[in-house]
């Protein structure tokens, strides 16, 4: 093992966070040093607009996602079942590389509702206690003090988008049930199409309050305030599994990069792996990483300060390889790293129309129409069975042909029929999806996994999960909402998509999977503090989505990049004057 | 230890040497300024390495020059060059044995700047690190490499001396003129080149060619290549690589990144002033290409190009480069506009822009034969009148550019 100079700051994993973060602590001086253990990725080089929309190789054959031959996790419902090693992504996409997810996101960028940081105490004021097993908590800091912190991010990305909560004033046009801004959206809306147009109608009608969606696809062009440009979208639909090539999308390499890298204190090093955070005798201290490169070759990277950046499902584990903290273990309901593992319930209604054209190809990944009305406390739960909820939207976000193809009820999954009922509805259908929250419960965790190994021979992390009592019944509700906006569209027919059955790991839901390292109050009910820091060890900070105690009804990109900015706030003003505790215990 | 001590009393000795050559602060920034305006670093720093350290090739049409190391090393530097020494090499195209130097340093040029500013620079390389460091040998033909020859040409196209304010003109309008055609050697690239490398008077600042690039028509008055840029917009480009017509790529990009993107907002000002004074010849139209060429073009154009260039060429200002209009896409010579759809633009990162907005090569998705039919649809659309590109021309280009690759 070679002992490399020291940093002062390791960052584990650069995507979003990890940029955001190197931007914020090179700024204040400090010598920064992200190890990232995919490729370095810029738009021209390796997604220009001639390769992009290319959806065999990014999609299909997962060239854009984490290479799971090297390091994947294995999967179960629930423990009574043997875990087996995902070969080949599915229910979500982990990103790998420089930019991670954040290359090939959508570009949904939702702030999450105040109510839903206090959703344990909200609820519990509310609806009394929570269910047995149901095991939600307050995040430990609020809306009110994220809010400049969502700002920031805003201005970073130029989000289009109408505020619907100006200041506590309500919008016309906006989302009514958002918490208050402090600004306006950077930029204005995406242009709608003819969905959206019904979808909006349609959403009135039922006296609802629909809002356009906002999002990361740049709707006019755009310097940020590093300086960076981004350029206007051109809804060529290739944006959630696809770097964009016409720098229409807010990324790490869009908003930040140009500027990041050209600084004298800043060192990225790419193609390298964290295999273990290192610490001093007490424990107590974290002393660097020891990570390893493409040759095999090993390095111990002394640094003043250890930021975990990579994928939630990355930080949990790397946590447990070093042994920092308990792994939670269901049976007893001991330790903290694993515990509340969340995900998302996605429920679908599809219109289909006999002569009236929606064109998804021209589309955008954060193209749509939204309702919040039965989103997270927006709404009385009082007798209903479970508490959260989801947005409503109607997204455009493509017309990609081995992917998207919407058939109407009763057609057959292969031969001639599929083919003429894919052909005669391709250009005439579109999808009301509602965007589910998940609430914690025991049963779901993430631990070591005791047989399968890595490429290094660590072990691979297990994931436990099922849908939920909540989630069941939250999305039984859902669907029927769903089903009504979209029965009031115009179409010929409506086809509802139904989630039912156990959680299945590998159709494409959505990568939103959060906990793990999650946030709190305590450092009995929590891994980090309001802070993102490290309970055990106060030298080491969890970015991600990892920290949220419970997922929300919403995409998590906008909050999780709340979070670090506010994390950053908190290691500029405090944790440098002062290194220590930023909670006392 | 010992050799430790000897190398602190070499350095000790070194400085010595130093401090009686430096001024004061002032003057090093006053001359750090001026070699700025005559872009030094970008012909004598190989990027990535020390700044002045010379070695990086030139190609030139008669043979590779290697830029010499002007770091004040004792050796391979210009350590041992009196101010004099130095004055005679800017001024007059001297080197300090007396050799004559190849115009690739363009002393020409050079030669208008006065003896204070030349001073100064010097006092700037000198307060640089030392960095000995050979540059290669150049790579220059019989008769050629033989340096007394330059005293023939020197007496057929060099006029030495400093730079003489026109009283006819306001001062912005000299200080203009006097950075463009002085320091700034903006004519070593815009202007046309006769069979000896030497600048075409008569077409100054009209358009050159060098390196397989085509470098446009600079003047501003009428019928000049910008002169549908504002005062304003010349400025934007100079400081920040990009304004609404188009961005700085390749050569200018380094012109830009090393030089002009450190000025002063008067200075560029100035060579706007000077540059909105030039008119140039009126450009006849060219003939339109055939229909079935520009049906070709269209459909290539809408299929490739037209998401970041928009349908009607207007681009997106400041971002993507509108090609109606544009002064490298109208330019007489297609050279530019062949190679950057072969192998794609990188506009320059400045510090008031950084983002290095780019576009990819076409050369592995268009034929030869599609690229002449797309670069003659736009230089023939939207007002464009430019003359038509044949596949031959396509071919040609694509063949040497990958030979000067494989060298």
């Amino acid at each position: 093992m070679r002992k490399l100079p020291p940093v002062d700051v390791v960052l584990v994993g650069f995507g979003w966070t990890g940029a955001i973060m190197a931007q914020e602590l090179t700024d204040a001086g400090l010598q920064v040093l992200a190890i990232e253990r995919g490729a370095w990725r810029d738009t021209p080089t390796h997604f220009p607009p001639t390769t992009a929309p290319d959806e065999l190789r990014w999609y299909w054959r997962k060239e854009m996602f984490q290479g799971n031959a090297r390091d994947t996790l294995t999967f179960r419902n629930n423990r009574d079942q043997v875990a087996r090693p995902m070969r080949r992504w599915g229910s979500f996409l982990p990103g790998e590389g420089v930019g991670g997810g954040g290359v090939h996101w959508n570009g949904q960028t939702w702030r999450f509702l105040p109510s839903d940081f206090v959703a344990a105490s909200h609820n519990t004021a509310r609806y009394g206690a929570l269910p047995e097993g149901m095991t939600v908590q307050d995040y430990g800091v609020t809306y009110d003090e994220l809010e400049p912190h969502f700002h920031r991010f805003d201005k970073l990305c130029g989000i289009g988008g109408k505020a619907g909560n100006l200041r506590g004033q309500i919008i016309e046009g906006g989302n009514p049930f958002e918490g208050p801004r402090s600004a306006e959206y950077p930029n204005p809306p995406m242009h709608m199409t003819f969905s959206q147009d019904q979808f909006i109608r349609a959403a009135r009608e039922l006296g609802l309050h629909p809002f356009p969606g906002p999002s990361a696809n740049l709707t006019r062009a755009y310097v940020n305030p590093l300086g960076c440009q981004l350029a206007p979208c051109s809804y060529c639909g290739f944006c959630e599994k696809y770097g964009c090539g016409n720098y229409s999308k807010a990324s790490a390499q869009t908003t930040i990069l140009p500027v990041l890298m050209r600084k004298a204190n800043f060192t990225l090093k790419v193609q390298n792996e964290v295999l273990s955070i290192t610490r001093d005798s007490t424990g107590r201290r974290a002393t660097g990483v020891t990570h390893v490169d493409v040759d095999g070759t090993r390095y111990e990277q002394p640094a003043d300060l250890v930021i975990l950046c990579a994928y939630p499902l990355s930080n949990a584990r790397l946590m447990m390889l070093s042994g920092i903290g308990e792994t939670y273990n269901p049976a007893t309901g001991e330790g903290l790293v694993g515990k509340n593992y969340c995900y998302q319930v996605m429920t679908a209604a599809q219109v289909f129309y006999d002569d009236k054209f929606t064109n998804g190809f021209v589309g955008a990944g954060a193209l749509g129409a939204a309702v919040d009305d039965y989103n997270g406390d927006n709404f009385d739960h009082a007798g209903l069975g479970f508490i959260g909820g989801g947005y409503i939207a109607n997204w455009t976000t493509n017309a990609r042909p081995i992917e998207t193809h919407r058939t109407p009820e009763g057609t057959p999954t292969w031969g001639s029929q599929w083919k003429a009922a894919v052909a005669d509805n391709f250009l005439t259908s579109t999808t009301v999806g509602a965007h589910g929250a998940s609430m914690a419960y025991a049963t779901n965790a993430l631990d070591l996994d005791p047989t399968y190994k890595d490429v290094y021979g660590q072990p691979l992390l297990r994931m436990t999960y099922d849908f939920t009592p909540n989630d069941r019944a939250m999305a039984r509700y859902m669907s029927e909402r769903t089903t009504e906006i979209a029965r009031l569209m115009g179409g010929r027919e409506v086809k509802v998509v139904k989630r039912e059955g156990p959680y299945d790991s590998m159709p494409y839901q959505t990568t939103h999977n959060t906990g793990g390292t999650i946030m709190g109050t305590t450092p009995a009910n929590s891994v980090v503090n309001r802070y993102l820091q490290s309970w055990d060890v106060p030298n080491l900070f969890v970015m991600g989505a990892g920290v949220f105690p419970q997922n929300a009804g919403y995409n998590p990109t906008a909050t999780v990049a709340a979070l670090t900015y506010w994390a950053a706030a908190a290691i500029r003003s405090q944790y440098l004057r002062n290194p220590g505790p930023l909670v006392q215990a | 230890m010992r050799a430790l001590l000897l190398a602190t009393a070499a350095l000790a000795a070194l400085s010595t040497a130093g401090l009686a050559q430096t001024t004061t602060y002032s003057q090093v920034e006053r001359g750090r300024y001026i070699a700025a305006t005559g872009n030094c670093q970008g012909c004598h720093t190989v990027p990535g390495e020390a700044p002045y350290s010379g070695g990086r090739p030139m190609p030139t049409p008669f043979g590779t020059i290697h830029a010499p190391n002007i770091t004040f090393a004792e050796r391979s530097g210009i350590g041992r060059w009196t101010k004099d020494d130095f004055w005679q090499a800017v001024h007059r195209g001297i080197g300090r044995d007396g050799q004559r130097l190849y115009p690739a340093f363009p002393y020409p040029h050079f030669t208008k700047m006065p003896r204070a500013d030349v001073d100064a620079v010097y006092d700037y390389l000198a307060a640089l690190p030392r960095v000995e460091k050979e540059s290669p040998p150049n790579s220059l033909p019989f008769p050629l490499s033989w340096r007394r020859l330059m005293a023939g040409w020197n007496l057929l196209f060099f006029t030495p001396g400093v730079y003489q304010p026109d009283p006819a003109r306001s001062p912005e309008w000299n200080r203009g003129a006097y950075l463009v055609d002085g320091p700034g050697h903006c004519g070593a690239c815009h202007t046309d080149k006769n069979l000896v490398g030497a600048d075409r008077q008569s077409r100054h600042l009209q358009g050159g060619e060098l390196d397989n690039w085509a470098a446009p028509d600079i003047r501003a008055g009428r019928n000049g290549g910008i002169s549908h840029w504002s005062d304003a917009e010349i400025v934007e480009y100079l400081k920040s690589g990009r304004n609404a017509h188009t961005a700085a790529v390749s050569t200018m990009a380094e012109v830009i990144s090393y030089s002009t993107q450190l000025m002063t907002e008067a200075d560029l000002s100035a060579m706007a002033v000077y540059l909105r004074s030039l008119d140039s010849p009126a450009r006849s139209a060219a003939s339109p290409p055939a229909e079935a060429v520009m049906t070709a073009g269209r459909d290539i154009y809408a299929d490739n190009c037209s998401a970041c260039h928009k349908a009607d060429g207007t681009g997106v200002p400041r971002f993507f480069g509108p090609l109606a209009g544009s002064n490298k896409v109208r330019d007489p010579n297609p050279t530019t506009v062949i190679r950057i759809l072969l192998e794609g633009a990188r506009s320059v990162p400045t510090n008031a822009r950084p983002t290095p907005l780019s576009m990819p090569s076409y050369a592995w998705k268009l034929t030869d034969a599609q690229i002449a039919a797309v670069a003659s649809y736009v230089r023939a659309s939207w007002g464009n009148a430019a003359p038509e590109v044949s596949e031959s021309t396509v071919r040609s280009l694509r063949q040497t550019l990958k030979e000067a690759e494989a060298h």
